[in-house]
């Protein structure tokens, strides 16, 4: 492999990184603090990537889908928290398995419903829409570069968050001890949902910037789950800064796995986690 | 014409001295059974060929060499594992007269495993296979869709002849892909030119990037590529987005643009395939067989629905040699082997293994449509590895 091609690929596994941690992060502060296994976060990422087709289809832009469907996807979140994850605390993670895993399906066939079960593309923006020249053979697209400092600009803010806000100290708070954080007087059934609707919005999000790369079809949910959760194991439960590690280390692994050893590419992303678990039982930032 | 059940017992009852089996086989109706995908990523297929067949039927006044039709669909879920159960309920639970489907070749195998011992007369409507009239081919099972040796032979030729000798093959790594690779590479080969790099991608996994880098450095001058449905949309988009389409010419089977077309928009324009059919085929039966379906289903018609609508004209050719008894399975095998059928995608009639000998064109994408540049391969004729009916 020459340098430039050596390069190339180091800047493909970093951006497929930097969109899995959008996703993964998500998962893993629902799963950190709140204590839930939520299969249906596939389902949001998919949702996000269907109203970015629909509603960029009806405006044209996708910014607007961006702008009107985060808020939508965000109480969608707070709703399906209040209604159905919020009665599953208390009980074991089994339980809560089978509740997301039936959302899953609902989510699915209401998909399949609502807008059928072909393939869809979605344009990147018109601002967007030119191309950067890598090397002499490649070119990269802008709006793949604009994800990638979107991702970066998400993670910046969240970590802005999470160490200098109020929110955050007790989302910090509640990762570490939840009943600590409730004998102290703070409303945890409040903060859970905050964080489950944000939780949601951010796996919409990753949708919607993901849409234009990625296309927009049935199942594309499920694809995500997966990987977002070996990058949750990786990167340690509940750790933001793990998330972040430990979606670099898959999207790289996954990169090189596939142009080194390509009739082992889809177990080499396995392959490292069972490395990093070895050395460090409860992931990198765990 | 008027013609009520009295006048069709008397008319009988008239000729029934001469014709005792008739009698019996006339009068009951004729049941085709449907093993199709209902559900899943491949329901819009089973419906298109369901729909397909039923346009056929109705073409023929609803009736089949004077039989009336009762269908009998099973959703298979394009799932291998109920392939035995589901094949099981119509062959011996509903006792279908004749067994029509799948779409998926996994299925397809597993549906090869039962009809060879039960020897139900079965169609098979989509799965391209090899083994279907290879390897597991008999005297009870007809194809009208294609073999994946069609899809992918004729394209090597295309290639040669635009000059590409040195190419990248990318391909995901089941069955279908697989087979199609060999056929490619056995007509490319054959032909002079040179493989340089064959690119394996697990199915159905869509991340494409880093093999695109791989191809971008490699500069083949062409690659040939197998992928459908949303992979086909994804990976072409990330084939232009990459800026390989105006430097490294994309060719591919058929099913690379087929059904996807609206997804993957500009990034398609000039992508070569081969298959043998094309929406935009100018012949008269073509353009009467999309019309019909798109009035009776406002959806427009595709490669799938033709194979469901040959299915039907062709069993009533061949049901009306035998007077519409099913019964008389060696007649009506025989009655299949000699049928010409004027087909929405050319003319067709089953090879000695009974897959169809047809026309493979090339197509191109212009303007969003698929054009037809011309025949790639006239008469195309599956060599049918390994059956032997042929020899």
């Amino acid at each position: 492999m020459s340098f430039s091609l050596f390069g190339l690929q180091v800047l493909n596994g970093v951006e497929q990184g930097l969109l899995l941690f959008l996703v993964a992060s998500g998962l893993t502060l629902v799963f950190g603090v709140l204590g839930v296994l939520n299969f249906a976060h596939g389902s949001f990422y998919m949702l996000g990537a269907y109203l970015a087709f629909w509603i960029s289809a009806g405006t044209g832009s996708l910014l607007a889908a961006v702008l009107i469907g985060i808020p939508v996807m965000a109480s969608l979140g707070f709703l399906v928290e209040r209604l159905a994850i919020a009665r599953l605390y208390k009980r074991d993670h089994l339980s809560q398995v089978l509740l997301t895993y039936g959302l899953v399906l609902l989510f699915n066939e209401l998909q399949r419903a609502l807008f059928g079960n072909d393939v869809h593309g979605v344009d990147a923006p018109r601002l967007l829409a030119f191309r950067i020249p890598l090397g002499s053979a490649q070119e990269w697209p802008a709006y793949r570069v604009f994800t990638a400092a979107a991702c970066i600009a998400v993670a910046a803010l969240m970590r802005q968050v999470i160490l200098k806000t109020r929110f955050g100290m007790r989302v910090r708070a509640g990762a570490s001890n939840a009943e600590m954080v409730e004998a102290l007087g703070i409303d945890v059934r409040k903060l859970f949902s905050a964080l489950f609707s944000a939780g949601t919005a951010l796996a919409a999000l990753a949708g919607m910037l993901a849409a234009p790369l990625t296309t927009v079809y049935p199942g594309m949910g499920e694809n995500v789950l997966v990987l977002s959760f070996v990058v949750v194991v990786i990167g340690g439960i509940g750790s933001i800064k793990g998330a972040f590690f430990g979606a670099m280390l898959v999207g790289l692994s996954d990169t090189f796995g596939k142009v080194l050893l390509p009739g082992l590419a889809s177990a080499m992303v396995y392959a490292v986690m069972a490395a990093v678990l070895l050395v460090r039982p409860r992931g990198l930032a765990g | 014409m008027p013609f009520s059940r009295r006048t069709f017992l008397g008319a009988t009852a008239a000729s029934v001295a001469a014709t005792t089996r008739v009698f019996g086989a006339t009068k009951a109706k004729l049941r085709i059974g449907l093993l199709l995908p209902y559900s899943g990523t491949y329901a819009a297929l089973g419906n298109n060929i369901t729909d397909a067949m039923k346009l056929a039927a109705g073409e023929r006044g609803g009736k089949l060499a004077g039989r009336e039709i009762e269908w009998i669909a099973v959703d298979d879920e394009s799932d291998p594992a109920k392939a035995p159960a589901n094949v099981n309920k119509l062959i011996a639970g509903e006792k279908v007269d004749i067994l029509t489907g799948p779409v998926h070749s996994g299925v397809a195998m597993a549906m090869m495993q039962i009809v060879r011992q039960e020897k139900t007369l079965t169609i098979v409507t989509n799965a391209g296979a090899q083994a279907v009239t290879g390897q597991l081919c008999a005297p009870n099972v007809f194809r009208t869709s294609f073999s994946n040796w069609q899809t992918s032979y004729p394209c090597a030729d295309v290639m040669l002849k635009d000059g590409r000798k040195k190419v990248v093959l990318m391909f995901w790594n089941y069955s279908f892909g697989q087979e199609s690779m060999a056929a490619f590479k056995e007509g490319f080969t054959k032909g002079g030119g040179t493989v340089i790099k064959e690119i394996a991608v697990p199915f159905p996994q869509t991340e494409f990037q880093a093999n695109l880098s791989e191809i971008a450095s490699l500069k083949p001058d062409a690659v040939f590529v197998f992928f459908a449905g949303a992979g086909a949309a994804k990976f072409v988009r990330d084939y232009a987005d990459a800026g390989l389409r105006d430097k490294v010419p994309l060719y591919g089977s058929g099913f690379l643009t087929e059904g996807v077309l609206g997804a993957q928009g500009p990034a398609a324009e000039g992508i070569k395939t081969t298959l043998h059919y094309a929406d935009s085929l100018d012949n008269a039966q073509n353009r009467k067989f999309r019309d019909a379906f798109k009035t009776a289903t406002g959806r427009e018609a595709d490669v799938y629905a033709v194979a469901g609508y040959d299915t039907v004209h062709a069993l009533a050719a061949a049901l009306e040699k035998v007077q519409g008894d099913a019964s008389a399975q060696k007649e009506l095998i025989a009655a299949l082997e000699g049928v010409r059928i004027d087909s929405p995608r050319g003319p067709f009639r089953f090879s000695k293994a009974h897959n169809p000998v047809q026309n493979v064109y090339v197509r191109q994408v212009k303007g969003g449509k698929e054009a037809v540049l011309g025949v790639a391969l006239k008469n195309a004729e599956d060599p049918a590895f390994g059956c032997a009916m042929v020899k």
